[in-house]
């Protein structure tokens, strides 16, 4: 009995080789259990080695594996064959980014927009360690929990049709990770996240096309914090306004 | 050829959480150190990211720094060093608080207070956790602390071939940019090797691709010895086929192991009773190394499943319930909704044992100092040793913050005392560097063998001489299959001559590295005539301290197998006893 395949028709672009970008087949062995990205390993491993595409945990958490399925972002380790036989399957590099080579995209921008959005806890005064840990209630953890699942995938930031027109857009998962650190009970830094996420680039280049929420891998939900901080900042400049000694 | 050279006071080999407890210590030790933070990958995609059940500190009254430090030497079957274990235990609870101000999303009870959970070897609820993503979420809250500190200065997707030495200390490394393809030169007056495992010398494995031993293999290389490499830990459940970790937390949680019978078998291994709940080190609390041979036995017996990918038994959570399932296990119903097709709030898991960790690592002592002046280790790819034979579950991740921020800060004090090094002799240093790397991969010409073909080679000879059990035979066989495997790594063909993103090349540089890694876990298994641990051989069946109360230390020897020599354990106040649960 001759093995069923399934072809994979991958985008192939070496800078120093290649004039434009194009499209190189590969038949690879279907199987029920199998992933596009162990369909891209069998490639790399048995086909053709040269093919470049980022991938670590294969379990969805580490984030490397982001590229286009079918024209959807998704994470090729998440990502199953059987969901798109018979068919072919198309692979290209995640939309919206400057492509390096292959499948591998280049996201260092968005590597400064993750430090320009300052994530971490920021504090007037700073506990010693000695003196134990900041209570926090399972509600007040529940409050942020949602937004500090993202894995930085960028899957939300190549379904953004403002960040593709707009590459300063700070973008979903930058401004999902602030609202995540503005909500944290330990935290006094939101006035100082806001300058940055209510200025040109943030919040106010968001039209609610919602396409990030939906993508998510992870139920991050960018959508809704960019809305919810669209109208909290609102409402702080108002409030900031009439009673300036509220701001916190 | 005239390379590129930066210049920093300390260098970081790998961004994990070790990595980057080490950079935020040494950026706090002193003011104006500037750190180079230097990975292959981009820091949040280090393999600390998959880490799921916890770490553990004493965090409540009911607990004591001599309880963890004992649970943790009888986990370890003695071969633990306990002034190192003492460190361990003191330093926990503080690194812990320290994670959750930097913003850590631990799990926390009704009243504020950071939550505890039960986990296999331990005798009281120490477990530190964050749902059951602790890693995920570690890693991260680590990272974005990293970004407020400007002396961190970030070489993403940069691997680093080697370590320049010079006149019997560590200068710093060279450096394959993977988007120029062009080798750097990195200098510094210390260096911190952070790169985890190498869980990739195995056909199973829940470690990620990452995971090929590469800072373990330049430390050998640089001629400081690997210690206890033959100790290698199999995670009692992965799932079959891909090895994907599933928590032991289900099982602190309250999850049983139940063979094709239906049997919650561990109680005939002198584990039991089987209470309905989970009870401190017995049935499904027990160790990892335990419960992994038990898992094997029941094989022998008949007693286990058969599918696709060989063998395996059931974890069972159902009983647990939906809700505790989605407030403490999320990840594990994601993972196994997505990957076996199962819902763990009605169907059992089928789990077998995985290769997971490894205890051994570069020989540092408690400040993570090496015996190559100015070079520091620590986390997995470091062995201190607080793990010895075996290593209790959520101590790994403890260990990265305590040992993380230790080497991290010794490292600074060295690099503050010393003078810039000379550049002259690192130029030359670099260019032999760069003639190697021509030579075997970056011009290579030629060659036949396939580097996909010789690394599944090597994992299936690992799997065969030096997985759970082991013995004499096998054992050599495996020695003498890597060692024909490291000269047909000569002969490896390179199809890829393009320097930008050249990932052909890189997993040939990480094979090579990964061969030293695995010669060394086979020797120093083929050495140690005894079972300790998670080293176990059919015919040495008893732990025999009077000969093997020892690390044991594996040198580079070119041209054959390492040399392995030994050393006496370090024992403070616990004396060695039978170790039974």
């Amino acid at each position: 009995m001759s093995e069923e395949t399934i072809t994979l028709n991958v985008t192939r672009y070496r800078h120093e080789k290649d004039r434009a970008p194009f499209i190189q087949s590969y038949q690879v062995p279907y199987r029920e259990d199998w992933v596009v990205l162990d369909a891209l390993n069998h490639i790399k491993d048995e086909l053709d080695g040269t093919l470049s595409y980022r991938w670590s945990c294969r379990m969805g958490v580490c984030g490397s594996c982001g590229m286009m399925v079918n024209g959807e972002p998704k994470l090729t380790c998440s990502a199953f064959l059987r969901d798109y036989r018979p068919g072919e399957i198309r692979v290209e590099p995640l939309e919206n980014f400057p492509v390096i080579r292959d499948l591998v995209i280049d996201m260092s921008g968005f590597m400064d927009k993750l430090t320009s959005v300052q994530p971490w806890i920021i504090r007037e005064k700073e506990k010693p360690v000695s003196e134990g840990e900041y209570l926090q209630t399972p509600d007040q953890l529940d409050a942020y929990q949602q937004y500090s699942q993202c894995i930085n995938c960028l899957l939300c930031y190549s379904a953004c049709p403002i960040f593709g027109l707009e590459t300063d857009f700070i973008g979903p998962a930058a401004i999902a990770l602030a609202y995540r650190y503005n909500l944290d009970s330990r935290d006094e830094g939101s006035h100082r996240r806001n300058d940055v996420i209510t200025d040109v680039n943030g919040v106010w280049e968001c039209t609610f096309v919602g396409e990030c929420s939906v993508v998510c891998p992870k139920h991050v939900d960018p959508a809704a914090a960019i809305q919810k901080l669209k109208v909290e900042t609102v409402s702080g400049m108002v409030r900031g306004f009439l009673m300036p000694w509220s701001r916190k | 050829m005239k390379h590129e050279i930066f210049e920093h006071d300390i260098i970081i080999v790998g961004a994990g959480g070790a990595g980057l407890r080490a950079a935020i210590a040494a950026a706090e030790h002193a003011e104006h150190l500037s750190i180079a933070l230097i990975s292959k990958v981009y820091p949040m995609r280090s393999h600390t990211v998959s880490a799921e059940g916890g770490a553990a500190g004493v965090m409540r009254d009911n607990d004591s720094e001599d309880t963890h430090a004992k649970d943790t030497i009888f986990g370890s079957d003695f071969l633990a060093d306990q002034d190192a274990v003492e460190i361990l235990v003191r330093e926990a609870p503080g690194e812990l608080i320290q994670l959750e101000h930097w913003g850590c999303p631990w799990s926390r009870d009704p009243d504020g207070r950071i939550s505890v959970r039960p986990f296999g070897g331990m005798t009281v609820n120490r477990t530190v956790f964050a749902a059951d993503k602790t890693g995920f979420h570690m890693l991260h809250a680590l990272f974005q602390t990293s970004l407020k500190y400007d002396a961190i200065v970030r070489y993403d997707e940069c691997f680093v071939t080697s370590l320049l030495t010079d006149d019997g200390r560590v200068r710093g490394v060279t450096n394959l940019n993977l988007y120029t393809g062009k080798v750097q030169i990195v200098m510094a007056k210390s260096v911190i090797i952070c790169t985890g495992g190498g869980g990739r010398a195995f056909p199973f494995t829940t470690n990620a691709a990452i995971k090929t031993g590469d800072g373990m293999a330049l430390a050998y290389r640089a001629g400081v010895g690997l210690k206890d490499m033959e100790f290698v830990q199999y995670h009692p459940t992965g799932l079959p086929g891909t090895g994907i970790l599933i928590t032991e937390a289900s099982r602190g949680e309250g999850g049983w192991l139940i063979n094709k019978h239906g049997h919650r078998y561990l109680q005939d291994y002198g584990l039991g009773p089987a209470t309905d709940t989970p009870t401190h080190r017995k049935m499904e609390l027990g160790p990892r190394d335990i419960l992994s041979r038990c898992h094997m036995q029941e094989h022998q017996k008949g007693n286990t499943f058969e599918g696709p990918y060989g063998h395996y038994l059931h974890l069972d959570l159902r009983h647990l319930g939906e809700e505790l399932i989605d407030s403490k296990l999320p990840f594990v119903r994601e993972l196994t909704r997505n990957y076996v097709g199962i819902d763990p709030v009605v169907d059992p898991i089928p789990v077998r044992p995985v290769v997971h960790y490894m205890m051994g690592g570069i020989h540092t002592d408690t400040d993570g100092k090496t015996s190559l002046e100015g070079l520091y280790a620590a986390g997995e790819c470091a062995c201190v040793s607080i793990n010895g034979a075996n290593r209790l579950g959520s101590n790994s991740l403890t260990e990265l913050l305590v040992f993380g921020a230790r080497a991290g800060r010794s490292a600074a004090e060295f690099a503050l005392n010393q003078p810039s090094p000379l550049k002259s002799p690192i130029d030359l240093l670099a260019g032999d560097e760069q003639k190697r790397l021509d030579d075997n991969f970056l011009k290579k010409e030629g060659g036949t063998e396939k580097v996909a073909g010789l690394r599944q080679e090597m994992q299936i000879a690992m799997e065969d001489g030096v997985g759970i059990y082991r013995n004499e035979g096998d054992m050599r066989k495996t020695c003498d299959t890597l060692q024909s495997l490291r000269e047909r790594f000569a002969n490896i063909r390179i199809e890829d001559d393009t320097s930008i993103f050249n990932t052909e090349r890189t997993v040939a540089l990480e094979l090579d590295f990964t061969l030293d890694v695995a010669e060394t876990i086979a020797n120093s298994a083929l050495q140690r005539t005894e079972s300790r641990g998670s080293h176990n051989r059919i015919d040495y069946p008893e732990r025999d301290d009077e000969n093997y109360l020892k690390h044991s230390l594996a040198f580079r020897a070119p041209g054959g197998p390492p040399k392995i020599e030994h050393f006496p354990v370090t024992i403070t106040r616990w004396e060695p006893e039978e170790r039974k649960y």
